[in-house]
Parts: C-alpha cells; sequence; structure tokens
C-alpha cells in the first residue's frame, strides 16, 4: 500500500511506462492503484461448477476459428462505398486486437474491381518492358526462388479519410476511423532476383505493375523501390494468401500507400516513364493548398492511434487503473518514440514500445494510466527513427485542399467523458 | 544467401545468364495481347477511333448509370468539371458528396493527361464487364468525356495520333512527389 510507489510521469494519470516492468513492484503499484487483488470467491451461494469442467470437451476441426463468444470480432464494410460496385473498402477491428500481427482473415481490404477467382494452375507471371529477356514465370517456378519473410504494415491511402474532411468530428469507432491499416508477416521472393535475371536495361526508370482482375488494377512505381525491398508474395502469417489479399501472388511494396502493393499481380512492364493510370492520375493523389496535385507520392508517414481506450467504446469503471495502448507505424523506418498525453497536449509522457520494433512495421505502445474519473482527452503523438513526428490536425489541414483525404496522419485524440464515453474530436 | 545474391549480381553485371533462370522465354504474341499501358505521349495507342457523337450513345447506355447523365452527380466518381465541395452549376453537390465521397474526384478536372482516360475505359469500364468495349469504342468514349468537360466540339473524331494532343486543364496543376524520377516524363 505505499503510494510512494505511483510515480506519474505528466498530468491527469499517466503513470512510468516502466512501472509494471520492474520485479516485485507490480503487486504494490497494483494493491496501491485499487486493483482487484487474485482472491478466492466467498464459499457461501456459490454456483455450481461450471459444466466444462464437468464433461469431456468436444473434437477439434481441421482449420480453427475464433471462439463463438468472439463472433462480433469482424471486418466492416465502409458504409459509403459503393454497393452496386466491385469497389468495396472493409476496415479491420484495431480496437479488438492485441500485439502487432493482424490475424489474415481481420486484415484490411481494398478491392477496386472486386476479387477474381484465379486458378493458380493458369496463373502466369508476364515481365517484359525494358528488359534484354522478357520473361514469363507459372506459381510452381516462382515459388522455387528463395525467399524472405518480412513483419510489415499495409495501410490504405485514404486510412482516417473521415477525419481528414468532415468538418465536424465523426463520432466513429477506431475500426471505421483507423481500420484501413494491418500488419502481417508477409513472405516470398525479392522482386529485384526477377528483375536482375530479365535484365533490366540502363534507361528503365518505373515499372507498371498490373493484377489480373476484371479491371488491371495498375501503377507505375520506381524501379530503384523495386529493387530495394519489393517482394512477390505468396504466404501471409505462414499461410498461402487470402483470396482477398491477392492469392496466388501480390506485390508487397514495403511502407508505401497500401494500392502500390498489387494484388493478384499478373504483369510487370519496365519502362522509362510512369502510364499515368487511372489511379496515380486522381484517387490516390493529394491535393495541395495551393491547389497543385501531388502524384506519386508513395511512403505512409509516421502515424499512431491509441486503440485502448477509443471510440464509442465506455470504461467499465468510472476512475481509476487503465492501460493505455496503441499502434504505431511509419513508411521510412522503426518508430522511435510514441508520447501520449491525458490532458489534451498540454502535458506529454513517452509510452512503453514493446519489441519487436521492426522497420516499417506495426509497434506496440501502452502507458499505465490512473483516471482521476474527470472528463480529459487522451492523445498519442509517434515519432520515427528519421525524427519525423506526426503533425497536429491543423497543420495537417494547412498543407491540403480542403477536399484532399489521402495520407492523413494527424495526431488523434478521444475525448473520455465523466460518464467513461469515449469519442473521436479534434484537439 | 548472400553469396547467391553476389552471384546473381556477378552474372547479371556480366550480361551472362544468371544463376536462377526459372523464367521462361516470354512471347511477343503474348505481351502484344496483355501489355495494355498507354502512356502520356500516345505510346501504345492502338489503331482505331471514335467520335463525340457515337461516344455520346455508348455513353447513355454504357456509363449513365453509375456517373450520371452529365457525368457529375455519381454514385462513381465525377467525370465532369472541377474536383472539391463546391460548383455553382450543382448545388446539390454537397449532399451527393457526404453519401459518396468519391465525387470530390474530377476526372475531367485533376487528370494531367487524356490519354489515362483510354486506358481506363480499355482496361476496366463498364464495371460490370470490363473489356467488353472494341479500341473504338473505348475511342469514342473517351472523346465523349472530352466533350463534357468542353474540351473537344461535339464534331470531333479521336484516334492515337489526336487524343495525345487533348490538353488537359489538371496538366499544370501536377506536381511530382519528391524521390519519383521524374527525368523521362514528357
Amino acid at each position: 500500500m505505499n503510494k510512494s510507489a505511483l510515480r506519474f510521469v505528466a498530468a491527469n494519470g499517466l503513470l512510468d511506462r516502466r512501472a509494471f516492468l520492474k520485479s516485485g513492484y507490480g503487486l504494490s503499484l497494483a494493491a496501491a492503484i485499487g486493483l482487484t487483488p487474485a482472491g478466492r470467491v466467498l464459499a457461501q451461494g456459490e454456483p455450481p461448477m461450471p459444466t466444462w469442467m464437468t464433461s469431456l470437451g468436444g473434437a477439434d476441426t481441421e482449420y480453427g476459428s475464433p471462439s463463438a463468444h468472439e463472433r462480433q470480432v469482424l471486418r466492416q464494410r465502409q458504409p459509403s462505398s459503393p454497393e452496386t460496385a466491385g469497389f468495396s473498402i472493409w476496415h479491420s477491428p484495431l480496437q479488438h486486437q492485441r500485439g502487432i500481427i493482424t490475424p489474415s482473415g481481420l486484415h484490411y481490404a481494398v478491392h477496386h474491381n472486386g476479387i477474381p477467382a484465379i486458378d493458380p494452375e493458369r496463373h502466369q507471371l508476364l515481365l517484359h518492358g525494358l528488359v534484354e529477356r522478357p520473361l514469363q514465370f507459372d506459381l510452381e517456378r516462382l515459388m522455387r526462388y528463395p525467399m524472405v519473410s518480412r513483419i510489415q504494415f499495409l495501410e490504405c491511402a485514404g486510412n482516417t479519410a473521415a477525419n481528414a474532411i468532415s468538418p465536424t468530428a465523426r463520432n466513429a469507432d477506431c475500426q471505421e476511423l483507423f481500420g484501413e491499416v494491418s500488419g502481417s508477416e508477409w513472405t516470398g521472393v525479392p522482386l529485384s532476383y526477377l528483375l536482375r535475371e530479365a535484365g533490366v536495361k540502363a534507361e528503365a526508370r518505373w515499372v507498371i505493375c498490373e493484377g489480373a482482375d476484371g479491371g488491371s488494377h495498375s501503377r507505375s512505381l520506381p524501379l530503384a523501390k523495386l529493387l530495394d525491398d519489393a517482394i512477390i508474395a505468396f504466404y501471409q502469417n505462414g499461410e498461402r494468401l487470402r483470396p482477398s489479399q491477392g492469392y496466388p501472388l501480390r506485390l508487397f511494396v514495403p511502407g508505401w500507400e497500401g494500392n502500390v502493393s498489387v494484388k493478384w499481380l499478373h504483369r510487370l512492364e519496365v519502362s522509362d516513364s510512369p502510364a499515368f493510370s487511372k489511379d496515380e492520375s486522381g484517387l490516390y493523389t493529394r491535393i495541395l493548398s495551393d491547389g497543385d496535385i501531388l502524384a506519386f507520392g508513395f511512403p505512409m508517414e509516421v502515424k499512431s492511434v491509441i486503440t485502448h481506450p477509443s471510440g464509442l467504446q465506455q470504461l467499465p469503471e468510472l476512475k481509476g487503473f487503465y492501460e493505455v495502448s496503441g499502434l504505431a507505424w511509419s513508411g521510412l523506418g522503426r518508430i522511435a518514440k510514441v508520447e501520449v498525453s491525458a490532458d489534451n497536449g498540454r502535458t506529454w509522457a513517452s509510452a512503453q514500445l514493446h519489441a519487436p520494433v521492426l522497420d516499417k512495421a506495426l509497434t506496440r505502445f501502452s502507458i499505465p494510466w490512473q483516471w482521476t474519473g474527470a472528463a480529459t482527452t487522451l492523445l498519442s503523438r509517434a515519432t520515427d527513427e528519421l525524427g519525423n513526428t506526426q503533425p497536429s490536425r491543423s497543420e495537417w489541414r494547412s498543407r491540403y485542399a480542403a477536399h484532399s483525404f489521402n495520407h492523413y496522419n494527424a495526431i488523434q485524440a478521444w475525448r473520455v467523458s465523466s460518464s467513461g464515453e469515449v469519442e473521436n474530436v479534434y484537439a | 544467401m548472400r553469396s547467391l545474391w553476389l552471384l546473381l549480381a556477378l552474372t547479371t553485371s556480366a550480361a551472362a545468364q544468371p544463376v536462377i533462370d526459372f523464367g521462361q522465354p516470354l512471347a511477343a504474341q503474348t505481351i502484344q495481347r496483355y501489355a495494355i499501358s498507354v502512356y502520356p505521349d500516345g505510346r501504345n495507342l492502338p489503331p482505331g477511333q471514335g467520335s463525340v457523337i457515337a461516344g455520346g450513345e455508348l455513353y447513355a447506355s454504357q456509363c449513365a448509370a453509375c456517373h450520371s447523365a452529365n457525368g457529375k452527380q455519381g454514385p462513381a466518381a465525377r467525370l465532369v468539371g472541377s474536383d472539391g465541395f463546391f460548383s455553382l452549376d450543382d448545388p446539390l453537390r454537397i449532399l451527393r458528396i457526404s453519401e459518396y465521397p468519391l465525387l470530390l474526384l474530377s476526372v475531367g478536372g485533376q487528370w494531367p493527361y487524356a490519354t489515362s482516360i483510354f486506358d481506363y475505359i480499355r482496361r476496366a469500364m463498364p464495371h460490370h464487364a470490363p473489356k467488353s468495349l472494341s479500341d473504338d469504342q473505348v475511342y469514342a468514349v473517351t472523346a465523349y468525356i472530352l466533350h463534357l468537360n468542353d474540351l473537344l466540339d461535339e464534331t470531333a473524331v479521336l484516334d492515337k495520333d489526336s487524343l495525345p494532343k487533348v490538353e488537359m486543364p489538371g496538366r499544370k496543376r501536377l506536381r511530382w512527389a519528391q524521390g519519383a524520377p521524374e527525368s523521362a516524363a514528357p
């Protein structure tokens, strides 16, 4: 019950991030801040032992699935995506996940032309253009190349667009506002192997990358990036790609806006210039404050969001201990620091970064919080290893035209009311 | 792994066959069949032609259901006029945008090159039946969309020589992001 053991590091109850890591310290801290100690239930009036403890358990299945009690943890279709079209957007339930890996079935998805039903036996990857030897590859041959695995995030250029363009903060949950980002282990063949085998000509600068979907989704990408760290991915989190993620193979371009990691990859055309496909001409550009249109701004900038607690949640007790936890990521490198404020940005404290902290990957952060019960606003602000940090919403807005919605990475604010409701607000 | 990489690098720099050579020769006719990317300077545009008048008929039957008769009202992306929230000639636009945010964008207002319109229609439109239009029909629909944007008069006919010459208003708004290799662009 040693109250002096509590070390506050910022206003409104933010505690030292190391508080729970020190051996023997957690117990006294737990007692000091009123956590229920592990105890026994009273014998008197005790309900009967649960039936699952007195009966033989059920059979397992060939392919596991989540508990029936977790059926509410589902992807959510963005309400504004036109229902008649193959263009659809599915958001990942970040507020129901911990760690840095998104289960494959919950990974966010954006489809421009629906999901093609590809026969892997007939699928070919074509590589041509400014190369010495135009080549084609079937799946069997492609999968004999040496493979690499990397844990990395993927984020849609339009993630959190509602906060970019809505004049008033939309009262929505973390899934709707931030659910177009996910993290996975991706495994496949470095694209550089195939490009070098084909023999890229000296004047080559770009590669037009195209899918086998009905609309032949197409993006022009700088050759240098593809030679550096892009892979042809066949596996996500240890199993073959789901159709929603590009089965039987997709391009994966680390750190860059999601739509350039072309799913169902079918054709690579090496070129001296970009093709100005539909998506690099319109949908995935940004309109700057002076009206100019920024094209080919690929990397997703440093960003973070507190997932616990987050929008539309109800805190179960109106004061006391909560762990504030969230995700941070940068398309330019590793996360170096995440700061959290519990007083709308007046004071900040460094959150704990949980290992592994990886290049261009989701990074989990947390900080213990002793809530006083008064209404307050929680913020998180990430900084990457290059020193890039998140702007305020007004700073971000000042760079772009009012209707520009891509690459929104401003500091997120969640208002916690004295009745424990959590709401999206503009700080 | 490192030695393999070194081998790959060495062999390719010597212009010899790399150590792993699982790729198989790609026939010119296969390339011709699938290489549909069109460039801003008109490279890879096919023969054929289409008129604004023919395009108007195709637009009504193939496009208007999603893009609206005047190309402004959606629900699919705006084809005509300026981008953004407000427009004097469409007072209901802000209501439409709240339902269909992609209407903030405009093909006619933003796209820097007219060749991109041909490229996208040929590969992806109409959405329910991509690649169902002939090259002549794609030229025609492209011409009609440009006409709706006051960039072609109603008697115009487009082909692979005239399409790249159409000057789009978005061209002068185009800015390349830092790091994108711009040197070879038109």
